[in-house]
């Protein structure tokens, strides 16, 4: 439905790139590989789902790299240095972001700001208070973590689906079914198309807005938990940029950055692609992994390119159809 | 939803509403009754605060001072929302949905059947495709909207507000972009709507369907209330006077004789020009000093001929001329350096550069055309701003506005302006009057004989068959994308023209018979 087409370029890069990768590397062809994407790319997967949502919407989230950073700093301190209960630490920052996340939407709706504005500045305050809370890496050597670390449900191959790539991937899921099936979803969509209209047609821009920004900064917020489990650190520079690589993994994923089009499956794709990349750039061994971001920015331009095309190409029918239609 | 009591008590209430834009008084202590099972026109012209009137009272713009009240209970609401909530359904002027959801998703958005929290997607596009064939539309309801024409789109928001089935339904200029059918399919709904009880508020510059459909009319002039009147009672030049607070200037000038303009140069021809799947191929002379209309009914390639004329769609036939010599007519951009201009029908949402101000809007295409090295002074601009603000009575008289801020026929004027100002050989019009009040009207329309006069040749396409008749030298009557026949000097006139439609119609009808 909406947004197949681009989501379908997607797929066809996704398969195709890693039939050229599993050519020259057959071992890349199996479970075991796949897993560990999975699990390398969970917080990815995690957050880009939420920036989906935004982008969507017709905003942009800047923060998202520094609530990531913000969390895992904060779980790393509240379980080894003040003793808080693990699960309570995690609820605690949930509740934390989440609120920060609703602020920033607030923000926007309520003063009218451009989204890059508010989230750029939401992006330094977050990065800002971690540093405030602890400029080392702080290791996290709780049971949980070891527990949860070593769970994974075999896959047949030898491959291991760990527990934060099941996390990811129902995220992933639940979040394809919030978009596409719910009310919620559609007004997502709505306010993408345009944000006076659908506030004329009786969306409620400001309500949408602060879900749709506390949505993201809660997905940060889990993500942050996820990299935690996935380094057993917290650390204020951890994820830096992260922003950027979740925005083109939504992008390639054929949302329009202009917003009212997309989907989270393609985001997943996104994702998948770029993991795809650096796994092949490991496989190699002489490629300096530097070449994952040349690729992303080569792959991020041909898609933007595509999607002009795709646009420029559905408005001609549109014009046909004017008079015809009637 | 029955009004049980007294059927004359008043439904909605407006009293001693005030609005102002900073210095500009859009409303001063407008008192509005409408009555439950009435259609009540709010008239007055552009710019009068008629859309302004009904955002206030919808609480898409705060109010200065008044009070409304729906059912004797005394409302204030917020937001669009909130209107709705209480009882207010409405189509706004500038409201063209959401062109990136489907048809469906834009019927019922944010009131979607739901089961278990999950839009029912199937029960949605059953229903939307119920509620659209009461409009005489059977379209695939899954489609983007945006891939539909302006006018279904405008019939999706107007079933949309119909179906929020509140007590009290407005459409600010819900005909705009309608043919007459489809207005009959709407006067058909809004007349039963109106036996149920339901209160409609209408706008419109059409005094035709004016009359037709509403009971009382209420006039306002410059965010004043000048009054209210009941239909029946009321003469259509005592309204067009409370409208436009003087008489109205005849507005009929000769017609040149079929002689007359044989003798006249020709601008531009088209020979056998055209283009497969869009407009059968037609030859087209268009003369210095005259006006030919194109008359047809939506869809019969009025607007694709415009295009291909202007070089906005490239022709895959036949030869283009301009004063003679043959020329290249493969772009937009071809068209402006041949002198020819262009006013789209979708000028609203095409044209206008909402944060310009009005002089910036105006000047823009002589600017372009004139070439980025050579701009045009400051000095030059205000005074081809003053200019046509004067011309076109364009209100309020700021060229310093930005144009956004302007109501929705004073929009129109300033695009109107933009083309006039590059002082084209070839001129072609679409839709001039769409949105335009009663007073520019007149105004637009000996315009348009004054710049034949000077020697422009000019291309225009309306629904109005009375208004192609009043101007025209010449009116090409087109069916089915294809040109069908050609009227002249005494031929034309509005019975001709239907029949010319009517006639290839029937013959049409009867060949399917065979
Ligand atoms: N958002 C705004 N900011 C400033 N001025 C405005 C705004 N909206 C409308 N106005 C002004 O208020 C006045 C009334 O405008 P309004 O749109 O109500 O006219 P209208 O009667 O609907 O005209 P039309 O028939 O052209 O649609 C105009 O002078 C317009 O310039
Ligand atoms: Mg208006």
């Amino acid at each position: 439905m909406r947004g197949l087409p681009p989501v379908l370029i997607t797929a066809i890069v996704l398969v195709a790139g890693f039939a050229a990768c599993a050519m020259q590397f057959p071992n890349i062809a199996s479970t075991r590989v796949v897993g560990n994407l999975l699990t390398d790319n969970a917080f990815l997967g995690i957050v880009a789902t939420g920036m989906t949502f935004v982008i969507i919407s017709g905003g942009i989230d800047l923060s998202v790299g520094s609530v990531i950073g913000f969390t895992t700093v904060f779980v790393a301190l509240a379980i080894e240095r003040w003793g808080v209960p693990p699960l309570v630490a995690f609820v605690a920052i949930l509740v934390l972001s989440a609120a920060f996340g609703a602020a920033m939407g607030a923000v926007i709706h309520v003063f009218d700001l451009p989204p890059f504005i508010v989230t750029l500045a939401g992006m330094f305050l977050a990065r800002g208070a971690s540093f405030l809370l602890s400029t080392e890496s702080v290791p996290i050597t709780a049971p949980v973590y070891s527990t949860v670390s070593d769970f994974a449900l075999r896959m047949p191959g030898g491959g291991r689906l760990t527990a934060i790539a099941i996390i990811m991937l129902v995220i992933v899921i639940g979040g394809a079914l919030l978009l596409h099936l719910t009310r919620f979803g559609a007004n997502v969509y709505a306010l993408g198309g345009s944000r006076a209209t659908a506030s004329l047609m009786g969306v409620a821009v400001g309500k949408m807005t602060v879900k749709i920004y506390m949505l993201s900064s809660l997905l940060a917020g889990i993500a942050g938990i996820v990299f935690s489990f996935y380094t057993s650190a917290g650390y204020s520079l951890s994820a830096v940029g992260v922003e950027l690589d979740t925005i083109a993994a939504v992008v390639i994923g054929g949302t329009l950055l202009t917003g009212g089009q997309g989907s989270v499956i393609g985001t997943f794709l996104g994702v998948l692609i770029q993991g795809m990349i650096q796994t092949y750039i490991n496989f190699d061994g002489t490629l300096s992994s530097w070449w994952t971001k040349i690729a992303t920015g080569v792959l991020l331009f041909a898609f933007i390119a595509l999607q002009q095309g795709l646009v420029a190409l559905a408005r001609r029918p549109a014009a046909k159809n004017a008079g015809a239609a009637i | 939803m029955q009004n049980s009591l007294d059927p004359a008590a008043p439904l909605l209430e407006v009293r001693g509403i005030s609005k102002s834009f900073g210095a500009v008084h859009a409303l001063r202590e407008v008192d509005f009754t409408l009555r439950a099972g009435e259609i009540h026109a709010l008239l007055g012209e552009n710019g009068a605060g008629k859309s302004t009137l009904i955002k206030v009272v919808t609480g898409v713009f705060p109010r200065d001072t008044g009070i409304v009240r729906i059912g004797g209970e005394e409302i204030a609401p917020r937001s669009a929302k909130a209107a709705l909530a209480a009882g207010i359904a409405t189509v706004y002027q500038e409201v063209n949905l959401l062109p990136n959801l489907s048809v469906a998703q834009n019927l019922f958005l944010d009131r979607q059947p739901m089961r278990f929290g999950i839009v029912r997607e199937g029960e949605m596009r059953r229903r939307a495709k119920a509620l659209l064939a009461d409009f005489g539309l059977d379209i695939d309801v899954a489609t983007p909207l945006g891939n539909y024409s302006v006018a279904i789109q405008h019939v999706t928001a107007i079933a949309r507000a119909v179906d929020l089935s509140a007590r009290v339904l407005i459409l600010d200029e819900p005909t705009a972009s309608l043919d007459r059918h489809e207005v009959e399919i709407l006067f058909r709904i809004m007349r039963q709507l109106a036996k149920r009880g339901i209160g409609i508020v209408f706008v419109s510059h059409f005094l035709d369907q004016v009359y037709e459909i509403s009971d009382r009319i209420t006039v306002l002039r410059n965010g004043g209330l000048v009054g209210e009147r009941e239909t029946a009672s009321l003469p259509r030049l005592e309204l067009i006077r409370m409208m436009l607070g003087r008489e109205l200037a005849g507005t009929t000038s000769p017609r040149a004789s079929a002689g007359e303009h044989q003798a006249r140069e020709v601008c531009a021809s088209f020979e056998n020009f055209g283009k497969a799947g869009y407009v059968a191929p037609f030859n087209l002379e268009l003369r210095h000093g005259e006006v030919v209309g194109l008359a047809g009914l939506l869809g019969s390639g009025r607007t694709e001929t415009a295009r291909l004329v202007f070089g906005a769609e490239r022709a895959d036939c036949g030869q283009a001329r301009v004063e003679g010599a043959p020329v290249r007519l493969h772009s937009p951009r071809d068209g402006v350096r041949h002198g020819f201009g262009y006013c789209p029908e979708e000028r609203k949402t095409e044209g206008i550069v909402a944060e310009l101000s009005v002089r910036e809007n105006i000047v823009l295409a002589l600017q372009a055309k004139r070439g980025l090295h050579r701009p045009l002074s400051r000095r030059e601009q205000d005074e081809i701003a003053r200019r046509y603000v004067k011309m076109l009575d364009i209100r309020p008289a700021d060229p310093e506005r930005p144009v956004g801020l302007l109501s929705g026929g004073n929009q129109q004027k300033v695009l109107l302006a933009r083309w006039l100002a590059t002082a084209p050989r070839l001129l072609v019009l679409d839709e001039p009057t769409r949105g335009i009040d009663v007073g520019a009207h007149a105004e637009i329309i000996r315009l348009i004989r004054e710049l034949c006069d000077d020697g422009l040749a000019l291309l225009v396409i309306s629904s109005e068959l009375d208004e192609i008749v009043t101007y025209s030298d010449r009116v090409v009557v087109l069916r089915d994308r294809a040109h069908i026949e050609e009227l002249e000097g005494e031929a034309i006139d509005v019975g001709s023209i239907l029949a010319a439609i009517a006639a290839d119609s029937v013959a049409v009808a009867l060949e399917a018979h065979t």
